[in-house]
């Protein structure tokens, strides 16, 4: 038995201290020295530091595989893993979490709920999702989903008086913990089989097995329920709409973005690790599942007037599309998720940008009519969210595009062809609702005239995301090269 | 300089528009002349194509090359043959023409429109120049969405109905093209090991028949619905009749040709089997067909001029495909003189309407009678373009309708004895709409006051109309343009059609006999 605590463990596990720590500082200086509610606003800088310092980590991590020539690194006898992946994955939730961090300010202003504790949580979360992407040990993913899934249950309830708020954050909490429990399930299956909670070490059992052995079978829909939950597919997406609608705007932007990113980690970690030998068994399960995410993430989000319900629907209709990649399975299918999940960061998150400068005082700004006439009364956030649409629905010459064309070139070379055809006919249908949006946004009249909701920091995250939207589609070579570091598994 | 001039042509509209976004919204007439200055200037720098284009030269000329995205092996890879070359500089000019047709019609967000325009056109052209698949599918898509805002925002009273349709329909179409370009983006990595979308390199691709025709009906369905193809077309007549004028031109004159130009310069060759597969040509001739009448006899009820001339597309449109599926030479270099010329007569026909729009503000051709005598120089100018878009000989649609027969005669005379009763009626449709609309006594008062076209809307009409005599008399350059790449398309698709292999020296020959017979 080696040592307990080495250096080479701590090098691991740099950028989940850092966030712990700085997520530890804000609650004690928020206290200490920033009684005032005005004076908050300075703790985004805390939060800016702590994922200056992650940052870091994660680039020393990457300098030392790359210098040694190594594919990845592990640390507490095989429960966390640095890889390419995981780095990948992680740089997308620092980015995430920089952003929604820079305009939470403002809107938490408005809200009227500033408080120290939502910075916190916001690194407490990021902290279990580095956890998502690099553990390879049941134990140690379980509990970076929690930590990650129990930081989300408080911020979604963060707005105390709002009893929408209020039920997003029961519905959430109780569904989450029921699905927790049918992965936790699906785990002690694994765990029986192999006697051990290393990932490698259960997959080396699993394939030992008939990939339709019984208690595999059981481990296969149990893992995959719970896993399918916390990505929002269906028939497992009831959540979904009510704790995007009902959390702060900034939150579901998080939530959206960050959260859903972090579970297809896991999901990707899990059923290309563990239960890869039993491919033949969820296969069709998933693609099953894939296109009734499609199908009811885009029908649904046909009839939606509230913009957050909307992009509620919509996102469960994009988790669809990665899963098609997981289903195609190759390395086209598995680089595709990741190149999805990064324009699907930044169009996504830009989108609750415009929805989140809408909320101003005494104006909730969540309807298709509070966007009506925005290009009159503001060209700019018009524009912008003209380009978040045109990318979520897949237009090049958007990021959105190459996200969607991976995906279809994946199911093409495995041979899904009516995968690949439905999958493109809902692109049709998606343009339908976004373009609900432009309409209202470019052909409708103004209804009300208060000036939008606007800051420093709402700015800077709105033009960062449009620019990169715009960018990653016209000229994506240096991200589609980052997208690739992800396949080193 | 020279080795850039597809480029400059490719982006003069876009950093235009990039300018015009700096102009304040207020100062409405600043827009409005940078816009036609920027439109003008991208007629301008199109015009040393054709002095310096060579038609004795095969392949494309002006290419230009530059790396991309190596990851997916994207190249920018731009380049142009007869047929772009025709197709492109009708793109440059209508949109020219188009812009300057709206200095009075639109007041409303005049900045926005223009910025769309300049979009547009840098759209269309990078469509009908793209040498990789990657590229012009961006083009491709590229193209809808200003045009779903021309349509939105500036169109009719069911502007948003027709827009929307319109956007949903081509779209539907074109993500299942992508799936067919993709296809051949991995066949070619699974034959060739290296994944590319140069269109010479997908060219070496060994298909089955059964993968070619699956390939064939992806293509179909983005190019036809385009086109419009029956039964793909009812967008068309609502786009068209809520479009804002200029709109309509663009739409007609050129978003159109980018579906017969996808079939041209994709499907026939880079699937050459199923292009000639008998099934597959008996359907597609037997659709263009079906366009050409339906779309002639329900012309002959529309009570809407603008309708009139929307489905009176469908029927020449369907000649274009009728053309190309002869798979001769002069059924296909046919259907591109056909295309272009439905570009100036129809766009002709389009502007026409929106003369007299701007005037009395309907459409319905109950309303008129009797122009001819308030306006007898718009009644000339429509005269022209009628008979252009009716066939008459010295004007151009005779010699592209006459080539397209000749060729649909030669693959089949049961094909040109239907597609003639399309000449015939598209005579009496058009006739018909003259007669009562311009001849005959002014019998609504309202006519009465109506002032003729200033001299703003005769520029607008001059270059067209000069364009549609050039080619009704002396339509010799056009077809020695087209010559190489027709011969190509067909060497293609029917590598006997020319002659046993020993005869191949002389294949060039033997196209220039075909074509000229034509003439």
């Amino acid at each position: 038995m080696s040592q307990f605590y080495t250096s080479a463990d701590h090098f691991t596990i740099i950028p989940a201290v850092m966030l712990a720590l700085f997520g530890c500082a804000i609650l004690l200086f928020d206290f200490l020295i920033f009684p005032d509610p005005r004076q908050r606003k300075w703790l985004v800088l805390f939060v800016a530091a702590a994922e200056v310092f992650t940052g870091y980590g994660l680039y020393q991590q990457y300098a030392y595989l790359a210098a040694n020539g190594l594919s990845e690194l592990t640390g507490f006898q095989g429960s966390v893993t640095v890889d390419g992946f995981g780095i990948f994955f992680n740089w997308i939730f620092l980015a995430a979490a920089l952003i929604v961090a820079l305009v939470s300010y403002k809107y938490l202003e408005i809200a009227g709920e500033h408080h120290g504790e939502y910075y916190a949580l916001m690194l407490f979360a990021q902290c279990g999702m580095f956890f998502l992407a690099t553990g390879t040990d049941l134990i140690t993913l379980f509990i970076g989903l929690e930590l990650m899934a129990i930081s989300f249950y408080v911020m979604v309830g963060f707005l105390r008086t709002d009893k929408r708020s209020n039920e997003a954050a029961l519905k959430y909490l109780l569904l989450g913990a029921f699905s927790s429990g049918f992965l936790v399930y699906g785990f002690s299956l694994m765990y029986g089989m192999a006697g051990s909670t290393k990932l490698a070490d259960v997959a080396a059992a699993m394939s030992s097995r008939s990939s339709w052995d019984p208690v595999v079978v059981l481990a296969v829909i149990t893992t995959s329920v719970g896993l399918l939950f916390k990505i929002s597919a269906v028939p497992f997406h009831m959540w979904a709409p009510d704790a995007y609608e009902g959390a702060p705007t900034t939150v579901t932007a998080y939530l959206s973005v960050a959260s859903k990113a972090a579970a297809i980690a896991f999901l990707l970690r899990i059923f290309l690790g563990p239960l890869a030998s039993s491919r033949e068994a969820w296969e069709p399960l998933l693609a099953a599942v894939a296109v009734a995410t499609l199908t009811l993430g885009n029908l649904a989000a046909i009839n939606q007037t509230n913009i957050k319900r909307l992009l509620a629907y919509s996102s469960i209709s994009h988790a669809g599309y990665m899963l098609l990649g997981l289903v195609a399975g190759n390395d086209t299918g598995i680089n595709g998720i990741a190149v999805y999940v990064m324009v699907y960061t930044f169009m996504n998150l830009g989108a609750f940008l415009v929805v989140i400068s809408l909320r101003r005082q005494n104006i909730i700004g969540e309807d298709l009519d509070d966007i009506s006439g925005l290009m009159r009364k503001s060209p700019g956030h018009a524009v912008l969210m003209l380009i978040f649409l045109l990318s979520l629905a897949g237009i090049p010459p958007t990021a959105g595009f190459l996200g969607k064309y991976y995906i279809f070139l994946a199911l093409i070379q495995t041979g899904h062809y009516t995968l690949a055809v439905v999958a493109t006919l809902y692109v049709a249908v998606a343009i339908y609702y976004y373009f609900k949006i432009v309409r209202s946004m470019f052909i409708g009249e103004v209804t009300e005239k208060a000036p939008l909701a606007t800051s420093f920091g709402l700015r800077l995250a709105l033009v960062v995301s449009g620019v990169l939207t715009l960018a990653i589609g016209i000229y994506p070579e240096p991200f589609l090269r980052l997208a690739q570091t992800s396949l080193l598994r | 300089m020279d080795q850039h001039l597809l480029s400059i042509v490719l982006f003069t509209p876009l950093a235009g528009m990039a300018i015009l976004l700096f102009i304040p919204s207020e100062s409405k007439r600043l827009l409005r002349m940078w816009a036609n200055l920027a439109a003008f200037a991208g007629f301008l720098v199109s015009l040393p194509l054709v002095s310096r284009f060579r038609a004795d030269v095969s392949g494309f000329q002006f290419e230009e090359r530059a790396s991309w995205i190596p990851t997916l092996g994207a190249n920018y890879h731009i380049g142009i043959d007869g047929i772009s070359l025709l197709l492109l500089m009708l793109t440059t000019l209508v949109g020219f023409l188009a812009v300057l047709s709206s200095w009075n019609a639109v007041h409303d967000r005049a900045k926005g429109y223009y910025a769309m325009f300049l979009l547009l056109q840098t759209g269309m052209i990078g469509v009908f120049i793209s040498l990789d698949f990657f590229l012009f599918y961006i083009f491709w898509e590229l193209v809808l969405v200003p045009m779903y805002f021309i349509i939105g925002i500036w169109g009719g009273p069911r502007k948003l109905y027709a827009a929307i349709k319109f956007f949903l329909y081509t779209l539907a179409g074109s993500v299942l093209m992508l799936l067919g370009i993709l296809t051949l983006y991995f066949q070619h990595f699974s034959q060739f090991g290296t994944y590319t979308f140069e269109i010479a390199d997908l060219m070496n691709l060994h298909m089955t028949l059964g993968m070619e025709q699956w390939v064939f009906w992806a293509f179909f369905l983005g190019f036809a619905i385009k086109v419009p193809m029956f039964p793909f077309h009812t967008w068309l007549p609502d786009a068209h009749v809520e479009a804002p004028t200029a709109g309509s031109v663009i739409l007609a004159s050129v978003l159109l040709k980018m579906g017969t130009y996808g079939f041209l310069r994709f499907s026939l060759p880079l699937l050459p089997k199923a292009s000639v597969d008998q099934t597959i040509v008996q359907i597609l001739a037997v659709l263009s067909i079906v366009g050409i009448v339906y779309g002639a006899l329900v012309s002959l009820m529309q009570q809407d001029w603008k309708k009139l001339v929307a489905y009176s597309s469908v029927s020449h449109l369907g000649f274009c495909t009728l053309g190309i599926f002869s798979m001769n030479p002069n059924g296909i270099a046919g259907s591109v003189l056909q295309q272009v010329n439905h570009g100036i007569s129809t766009g002709m026909l389009f502007l026409i309407i929106g003369v007299i729009y701007e005037r009395r503000h309907t459409r319905e051709i109950s309303e008129y009678g009797g122009l001819a005598h308030v306006m007898p120089k718009f009644a000339v100018i429509f005269a022209i373009a009628m008979l252009s878009s009716a066939g008459l000989p010295l004007l151009n649609g005779f010699i592209g309708e006459f080539t397209i027969l000749q060729g649909a005669f030669e693959a089949s005379r049961v094909w040109a004895a239907f597609a003639v009763t399309g000449v015939v009626l598209g005579a009496a449709y058009l006739l018909w709409l003259y007669q009562r609309t311009m001849l005959g006594q002014v019998t609504n008062g309202k006519n009465l006051g109506l002032p003729d076209v200033s001299f703003r809307e005769i520029a607008v009409f001059a270059p067209l109309i000069a364009w549609a005599f050039w080619i009704g008399i002396y339509p010799k350059p056009y077809f020695d343009i087209l010559r190489r790449p027709v011969t190509e398309i067909v060497q293609r698709v029917r590598p006997g059609y020319f002659g046993a292999p020993a005869a191949l020296a002389g294949r060039g020959q033997a196209a220039v006999a075909q074509v000229r017979s034509a003439q």
